[in-house]
Order: C-alpha cells, then structure tokens, then sequence
C-alpha cells in the first residue's frame, strides 16, 4: 500500500514540475464588466492555443507566449463566469467573472392590474435593473417606487436591490380610480398602470313602487364601505316573493343605479343582492 | 287429413285478422302505452292510428300528409302548424327533429279521446323530452286530432332604445414592453359546494360567483380523489353552469360522475377556472312566476316564465335552477333547454324537473338563465 502511494507521489510531483519547467502561464483580470475589452496576459516562449469559454460566448485563437491576449467588448457581453485555457505542451487554465455593467434599463412588474379599494397588501411590485447587455445587475442600487393617484401620492420608498431584485408590497388606496406606479433608478423609469376599483357593495338598499304594469323596483346608489359608486355592469339580483310564485330578475347597475320591472300583481316581498351581499327588504302591496 | 291442420291455421289466421280490422275495445282505443314503430295506415280508424299517422309524418316532415290529419275545427294554418314543430327565429327546435314517440291513451269515447304524448327530440344539446296531451275527435269514420292554436309571441314595431353595458377586450402585441400590459384574470370564487349520490353516479354540485368588476368566462372542474390520495376520476361543468359570468353575478354549477359512487372517493378537490372575455350586459332577462308543481305524471317540477325586457332576441334560453335546504345548503342543481326563441318583451315557459327524492327537501330555488343568441359569437 505504502509502496503504491509513493509511486503515485512520485508521478504527480514530476507532473507539476514539468507544467512549472515550460515556464507557459496566464494572469486573468482581477474584474471585468460586461461589454467592456479587456487583456489575458501570458508568460514564457513559443506558440499556443486560447480557449474562452463563457455563458454567451466561446472563442479558440493561436497566441504566442509572452504576448498580451485581447478580449473584444463583443467576447464579453454576456455576464457570468470565464474560463481562459493556454495550451501549449500542457494546458493550463483560469477563471474570472465578469459583472454586468451600468444599469441601463429597469424592468417592472406590478401585481394586480386590477385592486379592490382598501385591501391590505394587496398590490405588490417587483424592479429588476439591467445593463445595456440585458445583464442583470448585481451590484446593489436604490430603486424609488412611488403610487401616484390624481396627482397625489400615495406611497412612496426607495428600496435597495438584493441580488439585482427590488420589491414593495402596499396596502390599495380609498378611492377607485387608476393609479400609476413608478419605479425609477437614477434617470430610469418604468411606469405601470394599476386599476383601483369598488369594494363589496355596502348599505345596499332599494325602494319599490307599483306602476301600471307591476313593480318599478330600483337600488339607491350602489357604494361599497369607502364610498366609491360599484361599476356600471355589476349585477344586483332582485327577487320578489308574492302569491303568483317567485320573479328573480338579474339587473346590471347603470350610473350607479340598478332597475328591475317585476310583474307580480299581488301583495309582494321584494330583495336584493349583490354577489354574497344581502340587501334591505321591502313589501309592496297588492294592485288595487 | 294432412291438409287439415294447415287449412284449419290458415283460417285462424285469417278470421283474427279480420277480428282485428273491425272489432276494436270498447272506447275504441288500445290500451296500454305504444312506442312510436307503427306503420302509416292509410285511414286512421282509431285515435291510436291518428297519432301515429300524425306523428310518423312530422317524423318524415311530410307536413300536408300530417296536416292532413289534423281536424279543420282546429282553426289552425298549416303553416302555423309547421312551425310549431319546425321552431322559428333560430330556436332550439328549429335545429331539432322528432326523434321517436311514445303515446298512451287518457280517456276516450265512441267520439273523442285524449292521448297523452312523450315526444323525443335530437338536439345539437342532447336529447329533448316534450309532453304533450293530444285531443282527438272522430270525424265520420276518421279519427283526428285537435290541434291547439299555437300562440306566436307577436313583437310590435318598435323602437327599443338600448344603452346596454359592453366590455371590450384589448389585447397587448409581442412587442410590447415585458410586464407593460398585463391583465389578470378576473376572481371567481366557489361560495358553496355539496357532493351527494344520485341514481346515475355521484354528483359534485354548487355556486360560483364572480367576485370582479370585469365578465369572465367560468368553468368548474371536479377531481374525485380516493384514500390513496390518487385521482380517481376528473369532469367538468361542461354546459351545467353559466359560463359567462357578469361582475358580482352568481351561478349553479353541477358535475356529474356518471358510474361513480361517493363511497370510494376519500376527498374531492375543486378547481375554478377564469378568463377574461369580451361580454354584453343585455339583454336583461327576468324569471317570473316561479313555483314547485307537482305534474300530471306526479314529478316536481319548477315551473315560470323568462320574460325577455331587453330587444334583442334570445335564440336559445337556457335555464339552471339551483334548490336550496332549509339550512340554504345547495342539494339540488337542475338545467333545462327551451326549444323556443325569447323574443324582445315576451316571454317563454319553462320546467325543470326536481328528482323525487329531494323534492321534499328543497326549501328554497334560484334560477339563472344562460342566453344563446346567433348574432353574438
């Protein structure tokens, strides 16, 4: 056993020492940035083959020894981990890492595009900055995020990016209207738009009166709890009960009002809702 | 000798045949209910020939043939007579045909009679069942029927202004900016959901309601999963449900599993899908005079009128009751087709039908009707 580990020691040593003995090396940059050029110099004498292999690029050139290699800004566009391989008699490698560059443009998303009112942490929004190379920066940088409603602004922070990714979460403003939400880094900015609608209907309430040809019934107002009229469309469901049967009629609100025309002649219970919300009752009585 | 028995059949034979031909039971109509196989006679002496003359001729849309055999103190035109099997205005019917019958006598004298009449409809949505009681009169020696006048919902000219409500949809290009456009879907939520047995399998039933200020398009998809945690088997709502679903607007659903037995499914996992579509908030249609009935077979039935308060026509009504317990809980989701079109304010009956067993149960209904219109796509 002993005598297998010295032969194997023995082997390894002389490789070392015949890599050392050609006197062929590289020295890779300390940093680089992408998009930018930069030089691999090299020791020693005599020709050799250059490898780059990278995440975007990969390149094969013969080089003599001694001589500086350049790297284009097109060898280096794509950000990430480098390997530079020399090879003469021996091959003999090294690795350098090249970050992004300046950001250059700002990615942003927000979620939802449509809120209801007064809903905790409901709107939440994500900022990626990237270099001119569509690089992902790294490097920590301060994104402003601001929520601006008719001019006012409703939330407003800087948030510095942790492994190129900046985030808010906010709770969604009182009044429904569309807001614009704004991510910005040094002179860049990506705009979002995000709709703040009506909550649940609150208070719903309808009154009823006897027409020639049955029961006008109609809802006050429709608001939801923080006093913002429920949009055009939104169905309140009517029903009355008398002694003909029961008449359901779907109605959709128009300018903040829904309407239903119920047949019923006798005396008759009318109520509405609106999704999961109840509204009052009311009796009206029979045709004379 | 050897002849005798031939000649003695033969006789038999013949004798019951003209047995047949002239002597009928005392109200002059077979007893017992008759499937429609019957072979066209060319005089209807009993009223069980005239329905199926009459009928085997709608079948062949011979129509002057069946016309024919409906009495002239009916006071009906044959071309309202060929409507009221052919349908109008892209009704249901006008895309049905008669698929088969089955006829039982009610009552009956030596000069009128009364046949009740279940007639099987092929439509593009499944089979359609229509019951229809047939008064008979005789006519000299012919038997015909008493064809009911057909009351043809009749829309004066008019103006109907209509500030309806529409969504449109706009879509974002490829080209647009990443995160620059997006639309969610709108939120549905599930507000209820029961899983009972039935006769035909097990059944996963219950509400949906769009909880968005935009339309979607709703589907509800059940899996039924064993004490494995395996998937049994997975359905859809398919045409049990209100697809189109307007803001804050609630709708049955119902999942059938034919063949399947709730005793083998451990827990069954529920899965609301939404999309985001272009939808019309017209024309509003109410449901009037709604009542549990008792038919004349003995069935609970929903009975009521859609009444259409908008103007535009509604090709295919198409109605989804669901019935409530008294604890509000949903035991019950039933569906029906009407075969007429809704035209602008008039209005069209409907039934649908509430298994025996649940009727004394249900409390409480709601109904929804989904709308199909030609001109809409």
């Amino acid at each position: 056993m002993l005598r297998r580990f010295k032969i194997f020691a023995l082997i390894y040593f002389a490789a070392t020492w015949a890599g050392l003995c050609s006197a062929q090396d590289l020295r890779v940059p300390g940093s680089a940035s992408a998009g930018a050029e930069t030089t691999v110099s090299t020791t020693g004498s005599g020709k050799a083959t250059f490898y780059l292999v990278g995440p975007g690029a990969s390149r094969k050139s013969d080089v003599t020894l001694g001589e500086d290699i350049h790297l284009s800004a097109q060898d280096m566009q794509t950000a990430g981990r480098y390997l530079a391989i020399l090879c003469a008699d021996t091959c003999h490698s090294s690795a350098f890492y090249v970050s992004a560059g300046k950001p250059a443009s700002l990615s942003f998303i927000v979620h939802p595009s449509r809120v209801p009112v007064a809903l905790n942490d409901a709107v939440s929004g994500v900022a990626f900055p990237f270099d001119q190379y569509r690089n992902l920066v790294l490097t920590p940088v301060n994104v402003n995020f601001q929520l601006t409603a008719k001019d006012t602004s409703l939330f407003s922070r800087a948030v510095r990016t942790q492994n190129g990714i900046a985030w808010f979460r906010t709770t969604s403003g009182k009044s429904a209207g569309p807001v614009r939400i704004t991510a910005s880094l040094d002179d860049l900015t990506a705009q979002r738009a995000l709709q703040q609608v009506a909550s649940d209907p609150c208070n719903l309430r309808i009154t009823g009166q006897r027409t020639k040809i049955g029961i006008l019934v109609q809802t006050e107002p429709v608001h939801d709890c923080a006093g913002n009229v429920l949009p055009d469309g939104t169905i309140v469901t009517f029903t009355a009960t008398g002694q003909d049967g029961k008449d359901t009629v779907d109605a959709p609100i128009k300018q903040g009002i829904a309407r239903a025309q119920m047949d019923s002649a006798g005396a008759t219970t009318i109520s509405a809702a609106s999704g999961v919300v109840m509204g009052n009752e009311i009796r009206v009585g029979a045709q004379p | 000798m050897k002849y005798a028995v031939p000649i003695i059949l033969v006789a038999v034979t013949v004798g019951l045949m003209v047995l047949g031909l002239f002597v009928t039971t005392q109200a002059g109509v077979p007893v017992g209910v008759t499937k429609g196989s019957a072979l066209h006679t060319a005089k209807a002496t009993t009223p069980q020939q005239a329905i199926d003359n009459l009928l085997l001729d709608v079948q062949r849309r011979n129509w002057d043939r069946a016309f024919a055999a409906v009495s002239s103190s009916s006071g009906i035109t044959e071309q309202a007579f060929i409507q009221d099997w052919t349908g109008s205005d892209g009704s249901l019917r006008s895309f049905s045909s008669l698929e088969g019958y089955e006829s039982r006598p009610l009552h009956a004298t030596n000069d009128e009679a009364q046949m009740r009449v279940h007639l099987n409809f092929s439509t593009p949505v499944g089979p359609l069942e229509d019951v229809r009681d047939i008064h008979f009169i005789r006519e000299g020696d012919v038997w015909k029927a008493v064809w009911p006048k057909v009351q043809v919902a009749s829309v004066p000219a008019e103006v109907i202004p209509v500030t309806f409500l529409r969504w449109d949809l706009v879509t974002g290009s490829a080209g647009d900016e990443w995160g620059a456009r997006n639309i969610d879907a709108p939120h549905v939520r599930i507000i209820s959901m029961n899983a009972v047995d039935s006769g035909s399998g097990a059944v996963v039933m219950g509400e949906v309601t769009n909880e968005d200020t935009v339309p979607a398009f709703v589907t509800v998809n059940a899996t039924l999963v064993d004490g494995n945690g395996n998937p049994i088997d997975e359905e859809s709502s398919f045409d049990k449900i209100s697809h189109i679903l307007l803001p804050k607007q609630v709708s049955p659903y119902r999942i059938d599993f034919p063949n399947l037995h709730l005793k083998n499914v451990k827990s069954v996992r529920m899965d609301e899908k939404a999309t985001l579509v272009p939808a019309s908030a017209d024309p509003v249609i109410g449901v009037m005079n709604q009542r549990i009935e008792t038919d004349p077979q003995g069935k609970s039935v929903l009975h009521g009128d859609l009444l259409n308060q908008g103007g535009q026509t509604v090709n295919i009504p198409h109605v989804i009751a669901s019935f409530y317990d008294s604890n509000g809980k949903v035991v019950w989701v039933s569906d029906g087709y009407v075969d007429r079109a809704l035209l602008p304010k008039s209005s069209q009956p409907f039934a649908v039908e509430i298994p025996k067993n649940l009727s004394s149960e249900v409390h409480s209904f709601h109904v929804v009707v989904n709308q199909y219109s030609l001109n809409k796509s």
